[in-house]
């Protein structure tokens, strides 16, 4: 691709910016978030440096395991936080090319979410509390559910650029001139809901809850204390950042810089920063407008999603390829 | 197919833009459980097939259409909605839709609906001499997509709604396929159909009077009777 003029150096420190962007900015993302919810609903906001303050709390505090935990339970917040945190090595949102993207195209990607999925179950599953159990059971339903429509949006998406790697979807998307396209519509509906679905945010989940019978995520997280949940919550922090920056170079990568320059860095890290407070209100906004929906709904949900990525995976075969 | 230039590139686009909507509208008919807002569905068909015949006619130069899309405008965006919203008061209907079969399986039987009628079509758009004709796909699978929900709910209200949406499908594959019927054809449906729901209006009233319910499984006894 273009950057082999450059060298290696400048672009690892890209990849540092990368990661450091995705780990410090994950906060102030959920911040954001909560800040346009309290607006909506007439709240006065905690402010968006908030989940900032919570971590540093957390963070102070001594680490405390259950009794009868294996050594799993530990392992899990640091296999979480790192898992995800190494994917933004991988995912170009300053860059259309990190150096580190071929490791792994998008469906190591869904893989990875799916391994830091699975030791939240396990560490959830290991201190043998009711709890956990049911988080961790119903945390598998709802992706179960998701991941095959992830895997058909990412299909969908890949069907231009006819490579499932990230930086190559995303130059076949900026290079090409056609305004519209219907199957990226559909793909975006059923990203829009699996977001939803996989973040555990309001129609499927209730981050702000610690009601019994409705809670999945909070209940997997129960017998974490201290720094252990801080990094458990900063997991989640950034899993909703990556898959919002999954999101935006699928459905919207324009204003990505494609020069190695300090102007073009801001430039393109000004338009990245608009796009991710903009997706950040478009979410409080629908969570705001919908409610919880009952657990026996959440397959009808994510069955939709999986037949909208579908339909934009056959419309892009009968509007798109011939014209 | 003719050359097209930049211009009409870009209502040729939107045509099949549009397309994806009517398949996606047919597809949240399906999925919709309150009746008020099937009938919004039903609204926003409407429009959609306003703006395509629109475009359908800027791009074929066909000036009947202009009046086709006027006549959608005022039927199926205007009249028949409010006709069945007064319907809905009247009938205080306001509850769920309830189904034979449930939601998630019918989307997948949808799905299946879908993938049948775009292999279906394909050799047919081939064929097609128009500037749309990739849309025929489109078109019928939304047709059959309205057909499944008919078969699978029980209220006569929602069954007609399915109708509806049939006759919407029916009218975008004849725009894109052939543009359009005949005048004389196409006004004889419109006011069929403007009919066809008056009737339709009166008669929820009579099986509502005669079986206390708006549930056609009541029907099938009355040969008995």
């Amino acid at each position: 691709m273009a950057v082999s003029m450059t060298s290696p150096p400048s672009l690892f420190a890209i990849e540092g910016a990368q990661l450091l962007f995705a780990v410090l900015f994950a906060p102030v993302l959920y911040g954001w978030i909560a800040v346009c919810r309290a607006a909506l609903s007439n709240r006065s906001p905690a402010g968006i440096l908030q989940p900032y303050r919570d971590l540093r709390r957390l963070f102070g505090k001594e680490i405390l395991v259950p009794d009868q935990t294996s050594f799993l339970f530990p392992l899990v917040p640091i296999a979480v936080f790192g898992g995800l945190a190494a994917s933004s090595l991988f995912i170009p949102f300053l860059w259309p090319d990190p150096v580190l993207s071929p490791v792994s195209d998008a469906i190591v990607l869904v893989g990875i979410f799916s391994l830091v999925r699975i030791m939240m179950a396990f560490g959830a599953m290991d201190t043998g509390t009711p709890f956990g159990d049911l988080g961790a059971r119903r945390e598998m339903m709802v992706a179960f559910l998701a991941e095959p429509a992830t895997l058909m949006v990412l299909f969908t998406s890949s069907l231009w650029s006819r490579s499932t790697e990230l930086p190559s979807i995303l130059s076949s998307l900026l290079s090409s001139s056609d305004p519209f396209r219907p199957s990226l519509v559909f793909a975006f509906l059923a990203y829009t809901l699996i977001l939803l679905g996989e973040n555990a945010r309001l129609p499927i989940d209730n981050p702000a809850t610690h009601l019994e019978l409705t809670m999945i995520h909070e209940a997997m997280i129960l017998e974490y204390s201290g720094p252990f949940l801080a990094l458990m919550e900063w997991g989640a922090q950034l899993r909703l950042l990556l898959y919002l920056l999954i999101g935006i170079d699928f459905f919207l990568p324009w204003g990505m810089t494609t020069q190695i320059s300090v102007m073009g860095f801001a430039a393109g890290g000004l338009v990245l920063l608009a796009k991710l407070f903009l997706a950040g209100s478009g979410l409080a906004l629908i969570e705001t407008l919908f409610a919880k929906l009952r657990i026996f709904r959440v397959p009808e949900f994510m069955a939709m999603a999986y037949l909208l990525a579908v339909m934009g995976f056959l419309i892009h075969f009968v509007l798109e390829v011939q014209s | 197919m003719n050359p097209i230039s930049p211009e009409h590139a870009i209502l040729h686009h939107l045509i099949g833009f549009l397309g994806s909507g009517l398949l996606l509208s047919a597809f949240a008919m399906l999925a919709m459980r309150r009746m008020t807002s099937l009938v919004r569905i039903f609204a926003l068909q409407g429009i959609i097939l306003t703006i395509s015949t629109l475009a359908v006619s800027i791009l074929s130069n066909e000036t009947h259409l202009l009046f086709s899309a006027l006549f959608t405008l005022a039927f199926k965006v205007v009249l028949l909605p409010a006709i069945l919203f007064r319907l809905l008061g009247r009938l205080k209907i306001q509850g769920e839709v309830e189904v034979l079969v449930n939601v998630p399986s019918t989307m997948v039987l949808g799905l299946g609906v879908v993938v049948f009628s775009f292999t279906l079509s394909a050799p047919v758009s081939e064929m097609a001499s128009t500037v749309s004709g990739g849309l025929i796909g489109i078109g019928l699978s939304s047709l059959l997509l309205s057909f499944l929900m008919m078969i699978t709910r029980k209220k006569a209200l929602t069954q007609v709604l399915g109708f509806l949406g049939m006759e919407n499908a029916l009218f975008f594959s004849a725009i894109n396929a052939t543009y359009g019927m005949p005048m004389v054809v196409e006004l004889g449906v419109a006011f069929d159909v403007l009919v066809g729901t008056f009737v339709f209006g009166i008669f929820f009233f009579q099986i509502r009077e005669t079986f206390e319910s708006l549930d056609l499984k009541h029907m099938d006894n009355t040969s008995m009777e």
